[in-house]
């Protein structure tokens, strides 16, 4: 039953071929197997699951089930969830209850899904490669020596092994599709302003963004469909109809032009990695897609831009996890000052330690030109890149990560090595566009993604052009060594 | 040494909005301690901030009040600090485009002139909450229910040059905002707030001083007296030859002193930058249109025109114009009565006696506009002479009843001018007193018009509401005959 997708097991409650009871059981029963070894949950809810999986049996048999009613999925554990532990991957929120959902937990609330539990990430999501979180580093199921990348990397181990067949995730400057390819599953950061951000706790407010863990592109489309909405609650939500994501993923892709940016297939990534991105081209070139090659000229500056505003945002963010309200608070304070200050030094670890100082510093007096009003002028520029690329493309194609999974304990000593893993898709974020990663290859064994980025709200254009190439590939069905 | 003061101030005023500025939960006053603040107000994790629209409505309408520039794209700004009460750990505020700009106010002067007061800007921000320190063995309390509540920070050009100037300038803003209903103004509850900025310099230099800021004097009387108290603190310091430190000081009433509070020669930096989770508030001029379309007649036009239109006297028009409840009180009874400066004397006479007495708003005495309106009618046609209208007007506030001429009839007060009738009651009056009358006669002719005075008050007593001015006439009369 785990290999099901979101879709099958949809069209299988809808057929009465098991029961959401059913499946919710066999999954939570895998969960206490797997879980030990992967660590992908924070938190197992075992009783809230079997209570909604309940409810959504009685929901079908009254007869009115969404697509969704019934179907096990988990929340990246990011999300607010009333009456759950909602620990950010943080020692600071280890003991916080939420009385409130997020948004995108109530859609999928109100949808009648069944949440298993809450997934594992990097503190207050903050890596790439899940170790910074105070629960544990998630391990990469492909390879248990490696990391799954992050900070979503418990929703992308968890869907990887099968655990849940999706699970909701972030991405403010590649959390969703760079632990999606090191994974080998497919992963969705819609546009900003598509999904609201209630009840998600903000890392870096302007460039975060709610998206999907699947195995599938139909999967992500069935997700899209419920996490979408217009939220009054959050000022920075679009309001714009949201479309049914998976009526257009059969369209036709003939004619549609691919953009492949000369700065995203880079000399230091390798061949082989890049040979497994042109062979996913090739195949798209079979099925009618043109090929043109473009320049994203400000790539370079995408970087230390994203780590000059991520950091200026959050180190804001941030301060309200003060020991005072809620949270982590230091045994016998002295003074405010001293409960301020031993309450944060240790409720924090040290990345998001080094990201509050970091960002601190560039909005200081003295400093906010040199760096936050230059990298928001920069951030301009990157995405100006992209508005005129759009011009002429419809899809711009690149790889996920510049190499696959790599060990622990790697890159944990250069925190610059470890930014670098998400050259490929911190200008998304920086230019607000959906990005998508998609399994196209491997490398000794480890899963590669290609990298599709679409124009602003055309989320729609990008599963269509993804699930076209799962159509003709089965790179997404793989599974990793004895999960099968 | 010759000294020039330089004073400004930054006057918070809580907007009248029924609820937060980026939050649903309500602000009004006086609730349990934390059962007015939302998740958004808590600051908790995961929450966004949406911004009131009313509150942006009400904070256009002071900008227009005040002939102001009005900012068609303002932004929200954090600002970071840590503070107990600052849930967020840092305050929404506009720093760079604030929604109101440069303005303007005129402040009436005792030697009758009016100076013009510059108001550099005005901007939103949210409030912060409240701790508490008495009650919770040796720690402290927060309450957040004021957190979130909407200010506006006006801040005037450094421009004030005495303490009495700085004081009439606070009242003139408490007016205006009272005046259009975007603040409450009960300086008691902390709606209004002012931080007082004030330096000295040697006469005729251009350089400011060092400047001190009083924090959160919240009368009128605190304003002046708080300013006075740093002035000399200041003078003393710069005279024997010493500096004065740019710090944030407290006044403390009691003492008549101001104290330092906190140093503030490191300064805060606050790491000011625009709200990620707010958009840029844009508006077009259609909208500050039609915001002007609801503007009401502002304290200085309406002094103009009971000035210039209904001949009261510049101080008259100035203290009716100054609270807007009060003119609208007055202006509907002048309106009634037809004659203002009637109304004018007893607002400022015994109606204000009433208010001191009973230290109560002008909307919650127990006698209408209305009311007095029909009173002053009263007088003016002769039915009432002054006692009767003072007797009934004490009636209505006192709740002994709401019909005027009810309390007319039942308390006996119309006034008997039918000559006639006087006669007859004159007439049994000095019939009853011969006693007096005799003392009447012995009285010589030059003090006669002294001796009269126990007729009158007999004839008043024997019948209420006699016309005074018939009486006098009558019984000069009859004297006369007998004597």
């Amino acid at each position: 039953m785990h290999n099901k997708t979101i879709a099958e097991i949809s069209r299988d409650l809808a057929a009465g071929e098991y029961s959401s009871t059913e499946i919710t059981t066999d999954l939570l029963a895998r969960v206490k197997d797997l879980d030990k070894g992967l660590n992908s949950f924070i938190t197992v809810t075992e009783e809230q699951a079997l209570a909604q999986a309940k409810a959504a049996d009685e929901r079908r048999a009254a007869g009115n089930a969404t697509p969704w009613t019934g179907v096990p999925m988990a929340h990246k554990d990011i999300f607010c969830t009333k009456g759950v532990l909602t620990t950010c991957g943080s020692k600071m929120l280890s003991n916080f209850e939420a009385p409130y959902d997020a948004t995108v937990v109530e859609n999928f609330n109100n949808a009648g899904a069944v949440s298993l539990g809450k997934t594992n990430m990097d503190e207050f999501a903050m890596g790439s490669s899940n170790e910074t979180s105070y629960f544990g580093p998630v391990k990469n199921p492909w390879d248990t020596d490696r990391v799954p990348g992050g900070s979503s990397g418990g929703s992308a181990a968890a869907v990887a092994a099968r655990l849940v067949p999706g699970a909701t995730a972030t991405d403010t400057g590649g959390s969703i599709r760079q632990p999606a390819a090191l994974c080998g599953i497919t992963g969705l950061k819609p546009t900003y302003g598509r999904v609201s951000r209630w009840g998600m706790i903000a890392f870096a407010s302007s460039l975060d963004q709610a998206g999907t863990m699947t195995r599938t592109v139909e999967d992500s489309a069935m997700m899209m469909n419920v996490m979408a909405s217009f939220d009054k609650k959050d000022s920075t939500c679009v309001e714009r109809d949201v479309p049914d994501y998976t009526s257009t993923l059969n369209d036709s892709i003939e004619g549609m032009t691919i953009g492949l940016p000369t700065e995203y297939f880079r000399d230091d990534i390798s061949a082989e990695m890049q040979q497994q991105v042109r062979n996913a081209i090739a195949e798209y070139e079979k099925m009618g897609a043109k090929v043109k090659e473009i320049s994203l000229p400000n790539t370079h500056l995408s970087v230390p831009t994203y780590y000059v505003v991520a950091p200026a945002e959050c180190s804001a963010n941030l301060s309200r996890m003060d020991g005072v309200r809620f949270g982590y608070r230091c045994e016998d304070p002295k003074d405010i000052e001293d409960l301020y200050c031993r309450s944060r030094g240790e409720g924090f670890g040290n990345e998001v330690k080094r990201r509050i100082m970091v960002g601190a510093y560039a909005l200081s007096a003295g400093f906010y030109d040199a760096y936050y009003k230059k990298a928001q002028q920069v951030r301009r520029l990157i995405k100006n890149d992209f508005v005129e690329a759009f011009k002429d493309v419809d899809v711009i194609m690149s790889p996920t990560s510049p190499t696959p999974a790599f060990k622990f304990g790697e890159k944990t000593d250069d925190p610059v090595a470890m930014y670098l893993e998400d050259i490929f898709t911190i200008a998304t974020n920086l230019a607000g566009l959906p990005g998508m990663s998609v399994p196209c290859g491997q490398v000794n064994n480890l899963p590669v993604g290609l990298q599709l980025i679409g124009n602003y709200f055309d989320e729609a254009r990008i599963l269509n052009a993804g699930h076209k190439f799962q159509q003709a590939t089965d790179w997404h069905l793989k599974a990793p060594q004895g999960i099968e | 040494m010759e000294w020039e003061v330089v004073i400004g101030l930054e006057i918070h005023a809580q907007l009248a909005t029924k609820s937060k500025i980026f939050s649903g939960a309500s602000t009004a006053y006086g609730a349990e301690a934390n059962t007015q603040a939302c998740a958004v107000d808590l600051g908790l994790p995961g929450v966004l901030p949406v911004f009131n629209e009313e509150a942006l409505r009400m904070a256009v309408k002071f900008g227009l009040a005040i002939d102001a520039e009005i900012g068609l794209k303002s932004v929200f700004d954090r600002k970071n600090y840590f503070y107990p009460d600052s849930p967020k750990g840092y305050q929404t505020t506009q720093l760079h485009h604030p929604i109101v700009g440069m303005g303007h106010i005129d402040i009436e002067l005792d030697d009758g002139e009016t100076r013009r007061i510059n108001v550099t800007r005005a901007h939103l921000e949210e409030d912060a909450g409240k701790s508490v320190h008495e009650g919770f063995s040796g720690m402290s309390g927060i309450d957040l229910n004021r957190a979130g509540t909407p200010l506006i920070e006006i801040v005037s050009e450094p421009e004030l040059r005495t303490a009495k100037e700085a004081a009439a300038y606070f009242k003139k803003m408490h007016s205006i905002v009272t005046y259009l209903g975007v603040c409450d103004g009960d300086l008691s509850q902390g709606s209004m707030r002012c931080d007082c900025n004030v330096s000295l310099r040697p006469k005729g230099q251009e350089e400011f001083g060092t400047r001190t800021e009083i924090k959160n004097v919240n009368s009128f009387r605190n304003v002046e007296r708080a300013i006075n108290a740093e002035i000399e603190r200041q003078m003393d310091i710069l005279e024997d030859g010493g500096v004065i430190l740019q710090e944030t000081r407290l006044y403390d009433a009691d003492k008549n002193e101001t104290r330092a509070m906190r140093s503030k020669e490191v300064e805060n930096d606050y790491r000011y930058f625009p709200c990620p989770d707010l958009l840029p508030v844009i508006i077009d001029q259609d909208y500050v249109d039609a915001v002007k379309e609801t503007l009401p007649e502002l304290p200085d036009a309406k002094k103009a025109r009971f000035e210039n239109d209904h001949g009261l006297s510049a101080t008259d028009a100035a203290v009716l114009a100054a609270n807007r409840d009060l003119a609208d009180f007055f202006e509907t009874a002048a309106k009634i009565a037809g004659d203002y400066k009637l109304a004018a004397n007893w607002v400022q006479g015994d109606v204000s006696a009433a208010l001191n007495r009973l230290e109560v708003g002008i909307n919650e005495l127990n006698i209408t506009a209305e009311q007095l309106g029909r009173i002053l009618q009263l007088i003016k046609d002769s039915t009432l002479n002054n006692g009767g209208a003072k007797e009934v007007f004490n009636a209505l506030v006192e709740g002994k009843g709401d019909d005027v001429d009810g309390l007319v009839d039942s308390l006996g007060l119309k006034q008997v001018s039918d000559t006639g009738a006087i006669e007859e009651i004159v007439a049994q009056v000095l019939a009853d007193n011969p006693k007096l009358v005799e003392g009447y006669l012995a009285t010589p002719e030059e003090k006669r018009g002294k001796a009269m005075g126990p007729f009158i008050g007999l004839t008043r007593k024997a019948a209420k509401g006699v016309n005074p001015q018939v009486v006098m006439e009558v019984l000069k009369k009859k004297l006369e005959e007998l004597g």
